[in-house]
């Protein structure tokens, strides 16, 4: 059985222009110990997926489908149940820290807060646990830093201290929403040795929500690819990199510079990620896709397995896209 | 034309005076060395890509030469001539030749001007006698140019995407035909598959126009793609600058391999066989940076003796110089070898 399953997930938003459909059938799987990267622009999705999944959309958004929590149905779960598991078994750490730490709490009060509410321990034993883990994420001197204030740490400290309280009630499944994205290269490459380091010794499963390909290829074994709301190629880091089977996964992988390689002219895609409040009848690639016929106009392709370990959604087969 | 560069940067200084805070009106102001002696040559229609962390002093370097933030050490020369000592009318043309590109492309246009204002602003400023005819022309044209539609020349930003209110900011750096665009950070709020056409717009109209382009941005990948030429920055000095290729392929200086190691690439195959040992520790505060080489720190090769002096940059190859003694010595008598 698998830790986290989710299963035709549909997210959709009430705003004064209209319904947005933020996802639309996302389907994926993550078992104990895993690594999920979730790739995408911004409004493909992928945050929505995961926040939709645990339980923490905005007022207006209507999610539906099925979310199974180690085979126990956790979507639309009322507020305390969620919390439950939320709060020892799921955990989440974000794009900027400084928005998801409380400036007017010293680091120490933030932390041991989660272990007296939710494990019930003395303050004393969690200042203890709280150390301890401060030191798992590599910050010096934490007996003495821990009183400080988060605007006093720098911003790669600041995740730091987001990853070790994340990690507090030892969860099974973290979920990274861009945890790098707001830090400088060096110190994002601190953080993903951090976060694998932390996989391999807690057995920690990973969802890495995020838009860089570079981090992807690094640290996760299995990448699903949205865009528009939609996955469109879901499989093996290795596979999908190395033969991408739709247009938008071989475009996007194209159109990064990279560091090995010398090229003259960037192969791009054209146009512009979709705008979600027109919202689309078939494939929300078909505007920009080099390959598109008129079917994907008329119909949305739907998510087919084409070997063991892979899925995509295009109406071209996949020898016609590489 | 004589051999004088476009451009000219010559130890090239910028300090803020920063109050501390809850201080005495009395207490004297804390000096930051934002740029500390920074000197780099540009000729016509060269890029130049300037990379380096929040805090390097990148952007500020770029203030500097476009004089929107006075220095406060060492000479900028453009065409010869200092930017501090210029008459009335070199300046005024100098403002038009030299023209910038930001980061934030919403941000950096006004919410309540229509696009075909907001491009045509530069040109009514320095020629007011341009016919409004010429001026609608122009405007034109130059949409057309950075691949926006003409007809579009009446809506507002806000109804534009993120890359195309890049091509409007991009529109307006060129109607004044510059001779050098700075262009500070122009891809980091993009899309990926946006942030590639942007890169290709801009390193064909400087092919194209003959244009002169600084392009300064955190990504290492992105300026190893479009510059001639790269200098590395850290907390205000240079560290090393060499040419593109020879930067990524074989770089001295310990800050430029922790950072060409640093950037991930997007293969697998390649990502997870490369070595990556993590620099330790985070940026040092520009307030009270370390004494002699600002890098040595975090260093993995600092010596005792780099807490004395600061480093001069060294030449390692023509064209390729950097601010690292130890290394460069390593470098040296290997090519003696």
């Amino acid at each position: 059985m698998a830790l986290f399953e989710v299963n035709d997930l549909n997210v959709k938003f009430q705003t004064n222009d209209g319904t947005v459909s933020a996802v639309n059938g996302v389907t994926f799987k993550v078992n104990e110990g895993d690594t999920l990267a979730i790739v995408g622009e911004s409004g493909s999705g992928k945050s929505q997926t995961a926040f939709a999944a645990i339980g923490l959309l905005a007022r207006n958004g209507r999610a539906s489908g099925s979310v199974k929590w180690d085979g126990q149905e956790i979507l639309n779960l009322p507020e305390a149940k969620l919390n439950k598991i939320r709060s020892s078994e799921i955990a989440m750490i974000f794009q900027d820290p400084m928005t998801s730490l409380n400036p007017f709490m010293r680091v120490s009060e933030q932390m041991e807060e989660v272990l007296t509410l939710h494990r019930g321990m003395s303050r004393r034993a969690a200042r203890t646990e709280c150390v301890r883990m401060l030191d798992a994420v590599r910050i010096p001197d934490a007996n003495a830093r821990i009183t400080m204030y988060p605007h006093e740490f720098s911003g790669g400290m600041r995740q730091r201290i987001m990853i070790a309280m994340s990690l507090l009630c030892r969860p099974r499944l973290l979920i990274a929403d861009e945890p790098t994205t707001a830090l400088d290269v060096t110190v994002q490459a601190q953080i993903m040795d951090l976060l694998r380091d932390i996989k391999d010794e807690f057995n920690t499963a990973l969802i890495l929500i995020t838009h860089d390909l570079g981090i992807v290829a690094g640290s996760c074994e299995r990448t699903m690819v949205m865009y528009g709301g939609r996955i469109m190629e879901r499989g093996t880091t290795a596979e999908i990199f190395a033969t991408p089977t739709h247009p938008y996964t071989l475009g996007l992988l194209e159109a990064v510079p990279r560091l090995d390689r010398k090229e003259d002219v960037l192969p791009t895609i054209p146009g512009e990620p979709p705008d979600m409040m027109k919202g689309f009848v078939g494939c929300p690639f078909e505007p920009r896709c080099p390959l598109a016929i008129d079917l994907c106009k008329a119909e949305a392709p739907a998510l087919e397995w084409f070997s063991d370990s892979r899925v995509r959604a295009c109406h071209r087969k996949p020898e016609d896209v590489a | 034309m004589s051999d004088t560069p476009l451009l000219k940067v010559e130890d090239l200084r910028v300090t803020f005076a920063i109050r501390p805070r809850n201080a005495w009106p009395w207490t004297p102001s804390k000096d930051l060395h934002a740029v500390g002696g920074v000197s780099f040559e540009l000729e016509k229609g060269e890029t130049l890509g300037i990379v380096g962390e929040s805090g390097s002093g990148k952007s500020t370097v770029a203030r500097a030469i476009i004089n929107t933030i006075p220095s406060s050490g060492g000479r900028v020369m453009w065409k010869g001539e200092d930017l501090l000592q210029m008459s009335k009318e070199n300046r005024r043309q100098h403002r038009q030749a030299a023209q910038m590109v930001f980061q934030d492309p919403l941000a950096a246009l006004n919410p309540r001007m229509k696009v075909g204002e907001i491009i045509a602003e530069p040109l009514i400023t320095h020629a007011p006698d341009t016919s409004k005819a010429e001026v609608r022309r122009r405007v034109g044209e130059l949409m057309e140019r950075v691949g926006l539609l003409p007809n579009q020349v009446n809506r507002y930003p806000h109804e534009f995407s993120g890359g195309q209110c890049q091509r409007i900011g991009i529109a307006r750096a060129l109607i004044l035909n510059p001779e050098l665009v700075i262009c500070d950070e122009p891809v980091s709020a993009l899309d990926v598959s946006v942030q590639a056409q942007v890169i290709n717009l801009l390193s064909e109209l400087q092919r194209d126009l003959g244009l002169s382009l600084i392009f300064i941005a955190h990504d290492l990948s992105v300026v190893k793609h479009i510059s001639d030429r790269i200098l590395v920055m850290y907390l205000g000095n240079v560290m090393e600058m060499a040419d593109a290729d020879t930067l990524i392929d074989n770089p001295v200086h310990p800050y430029t391999r922790s950072l060409v190691q640093a950037v991930p690439i997007p293969d697998p195959v390649v990502e997870l066989a490369r070595k990556h040992p993590v620099l330790e520790g985070d940026l040092p505060s520009p307030l009270s940076p370390p004494s002699g080489c600002v890098f040595r720190t975090r260093c993995p090769v600092a010596q005792p003796s780099c807490a004395q002096g600061r480093p001069i940059m060294q030449q390692i190859a023509p064209g390729h110089t950097s601010a690292c003694p130890i290394t460069a010595q390593e470098r040296i008598a290997e090519a003696l070898r």
